[in-house]
């Protein structure tokens, strides 16, 4: 059942090769203090962003907390108003499109979450929170809708008999899969995963991830896979985004983005990583980064990253870089480009 | 050889719940050198965490050690008075916990709270105690510790507040630290910096690390023993470098196999089918039976013992009953 009826195009011209392309967006949010808010203070989560998903891929995002990773989901997810921006999807731009239209490719965007323990309503029964979209949607009704929760099920390698039960009844790994059943069930074509694998033990992660992977090969999908950690991300992404304080600092290929990073914030992120063998650990060399994250309200001036950078010049105090094509297919945002970054592993 | 400084005999934590009773730690035995560093590896349930709040005392109702000893320095903790136990705890051990916000007082400043131990443990005036303290929050890499004294956990960042448990956690030197989950919470970079901050400080008082944790990353880079629990016992103890390279229990090698490395490809991940059992629920043969790819018909039947293979390496599996074989 559950068939992406959309054949994918063997030699897609160029516009129709993206799926998904973001311009220029952001989100501020409003914080503003004092008596009727006179003072204007904005944090800055997404600020001026641009970048482009391909039909069938997955593009990691991946940064620290606060910095605009998940803000990015939400407002593609139309989640979030944005402040400003396009977000064009399928050639569209979703902002444009109001009522029944926007309910309509709405229902193609799809998104799994973090929690798989809040993201299930505890008062419905398995069966229910997976027929929801499609009844909201009128898709189907009666019988079929049964038999489409049950292939659902099926799908995601769940017990059938699991339909009559309750969130609570079910482990952190098992209501993961109810959450995709769940994403999948409206045949979309984009998913955007929050930190879909984070709050799982390591044996069931990987079985979450491989899933995620066989459901894309099944029904082309197109991954935005957000997460903090880089090895899930390097497992599962084309093409990975780095983001900080709220701006894309680096976006390519996976081989391009963890052998031989640009940015030194992502050559300092590969090397905080630890590395799961003990044989690696005095050979390794570590950058480290030193300082907190500043806070997105009051972003440094310049280059975001130049408090924290250890090769920081007076230039990247007080100009910003601009996300350019350093190298082919290959973009960083940054004065002094490294010439020779770091891959993870950095032998003494 | 060093003596060990805390030695754990058969500890068994069973939870007495409406539904029967449930052991968390059944029969935990290991042992733990001066200046060595130790990991506890295992998924939730494990019992991973039980056995750490076992140490120092703070197992509350329903549950209840029910038998074995904790040796520290040669003393049964689980047979000490409440009174020598406080002034054992914080003292001699201390412990470091996953979430920094739950774990300080919202409600005292940063100071008091580091104070409060060094005044308690040290029989230190209040200036004396908070000399100290600033001490101890520039040792940990603490910019403006001055100012820092006097805020309110609030006002810090996760990484700052980790930085913050850890200098109340070193305060009074103690010879054992157990750290649970310290940098689950905290984001790569700052996992790094306080990775490197526990070793440097570790290295110079030679304390002993108790460090329990799932990330196979950490483990590797950071301890000299590793134990896997699984649903409450040991089930591979050895040091780390065998344990990464040569593991004996099938449940060991899945766990590695199942974590994606950041210097690795691959196309596919090895995966554990199933989920760690409620425990209890199994109550014959091998507890790992429901999710083992190489069980047996003996495996659920009987129950393997913890097997010495050699000096430093201990599993619990009937694989290796006769002979040592690779998994």
């Amino acid at each position: 059942m559950v068939q992406i009826v959309e054949e994918k195009n063997n030699k897609p011209t160029e516009q129709e090769e993206y799926l998904l392309e973001v311009k220029g967006l952001k989100k501020y949010f409003d914080i503003s203090e004092g008596w009727f808010k006179k003072e204007k203070h904005y944090l800055r989560a997404v600020d001026n962003i641009d970048f482009f998903v391909k039909q069938g891929e997955t593009l990691g995002i991946v940064g620290e907390s606060g910095c605009g990773k998940s803000t990015t989901g939400n407002l593609i997810m139309q989640l979030l108003d944005k402040t400003e921006g396009e977000i064009i999807f399928e050639g569209v731009d979703l902002g444009t499109l109001k009522g029944e239209e926007l309910r309509k490719k709405r229902a193609e965007i799809q998104m799994i979450f973090q929690d798989p323990y809040s993201s299930l309503n505890p008062r419905m029964r398995v069966f229910d929170i997976i027929a929801e979209p499609l009844i909201t949607h009128h898709v189907v009704k009666g019988k079929d809708l049964q038999n489409q929760v049950y292939e659902l099920l099926d799908v995601v390698g769940l017990d059938r008999s699991y339909a009559r039960r309750y969130p609570h009844e079910f482990s952190g790994g098992q209501r993961q899969r109810i959450g995709i059943a769940r994403a999948l069930a409206l045949k979309p074509k984009l998913i955007i995963c929050d930190e879909p694998v984070s709050a799982l033990d390591v044996s069931i992660q990987s079985q979450i991830l491989n899933l995620m992977a066989k459901l894309q090969k099944e029904f082309q999908l197109t991954y935005i896979f957000i997460a903090h950690g880089l090895p899930a991300v390097k497992h599962i992404s084309d093409r990975v985004a780095v983001m900080y304080l709220g701006k894309i600092v680096e976006i390519t290929t996976k081989e391009k983005l963890f052998d031989h990073p640009l940015h030194p914030y992502t050559e300092g992120l590969l090397s905080a990583v630890p590395i799961a063998d003990p044989e690696l650990r005095d050979k390794k060399h570590r950058i480290l980064i030193e300082g907190d994250m500043p806070s997105p309200a009051n972003p440094p001036s310049g280059c975001r990253f130049h408090t924290r950078c250890p090769y920081a010049q007076d230039t990247c105090k007080s100009e910003e870089p601009k996300l350019m094509e350093a190298k082919p297919d290959h973009f960083v945002a940054c004065h002094f480009p490294l010439k020779e970054g770091h891959g993870v592993l950095i032998e003494k | 050889m060093a003596e060990a400084l805390l030695e754990i005999k058969d500890l068994k934590t069973y939870f007495h719940t409406e539904n029967g009773v449930v052991p968390s730690v059944d029969g935990v035995s290991f042992s733990l050198k001066k200046g060595e560093t130790i990991a506890i590896v295992g998924e939730s349930g494990s019992g991973k965490s039980v056995t750490s709040l076992s140490i120092m005392g703070l197992i509350g109702s329903p549950g209840k050690i029910e038998g074995g000893e904790v040796l520290f320095e040669g003393q049964d903790l689980t047979t000490m008075s409440k009174r020598n136990m406080r002034k054992l705890r914080g003292n001699d051990i201390a412990m470091i916990f996953q979430e920094p916000l739950t774990s300080l007082n919202p409600l005292f400043t940063v100071g008091n709270q580091i104070s409060e131990s060094i005044r308690l443990h040290q029989k230190a005036s209040k200036e004396e105690a908070k000399i100290k303290s600033i001490e101890m929050l520039k040792k940990v890499g603490i910019p403006r510790a001055e100012k820092v004294y006097s805020s309110y956990p609030h006002l810090l960042s996760g990484g700052m507040r980790q930085r913050v448990m850890i200098a109340m956690a070193l305060s009074c030197n103690p010879k054992l630290l157990i750290a649970d989950e310290p940098t689950t919470a905290l984001d790569v970079t700052i996992q790094a910096q306080i990775l490197q901050l526990m070793k440097n400080l570790t290295n110079e008082n030679d304390t002993s690390i108790m460090l329990i944790t799932h990330d196979l990353g950490v483990v590797a880079e950071m301890v000299d023993t590793v134990i896997v629990m699984y649903a409450g016992q040991v089930v591979e103890y050895t040091d780390v470098f065998t344990l990464f390279k040569e593991p004996k229990h099938p449940y060991t090698k899945g766990l590695l196999d199942s974590t994606p490395k950041i210097h690795e490809l691959k196309d596919e991940l090895q995966s554990i089918e199933g989920t760690v059992p409620a425990p209890g629920t199994i109550t014959q043969g091998c507890k790992f039976q429901t999710r083992c790819t190489r069980a047996t018909a003996k495996c659920f039947v009987e129950e393997p013992e913890l097997k010495e293979l050699s000096s430093n390496h201990k599993v619990r599996c009937w694989l290796h009953e006769q002979e040592e074989v690779a998994i």
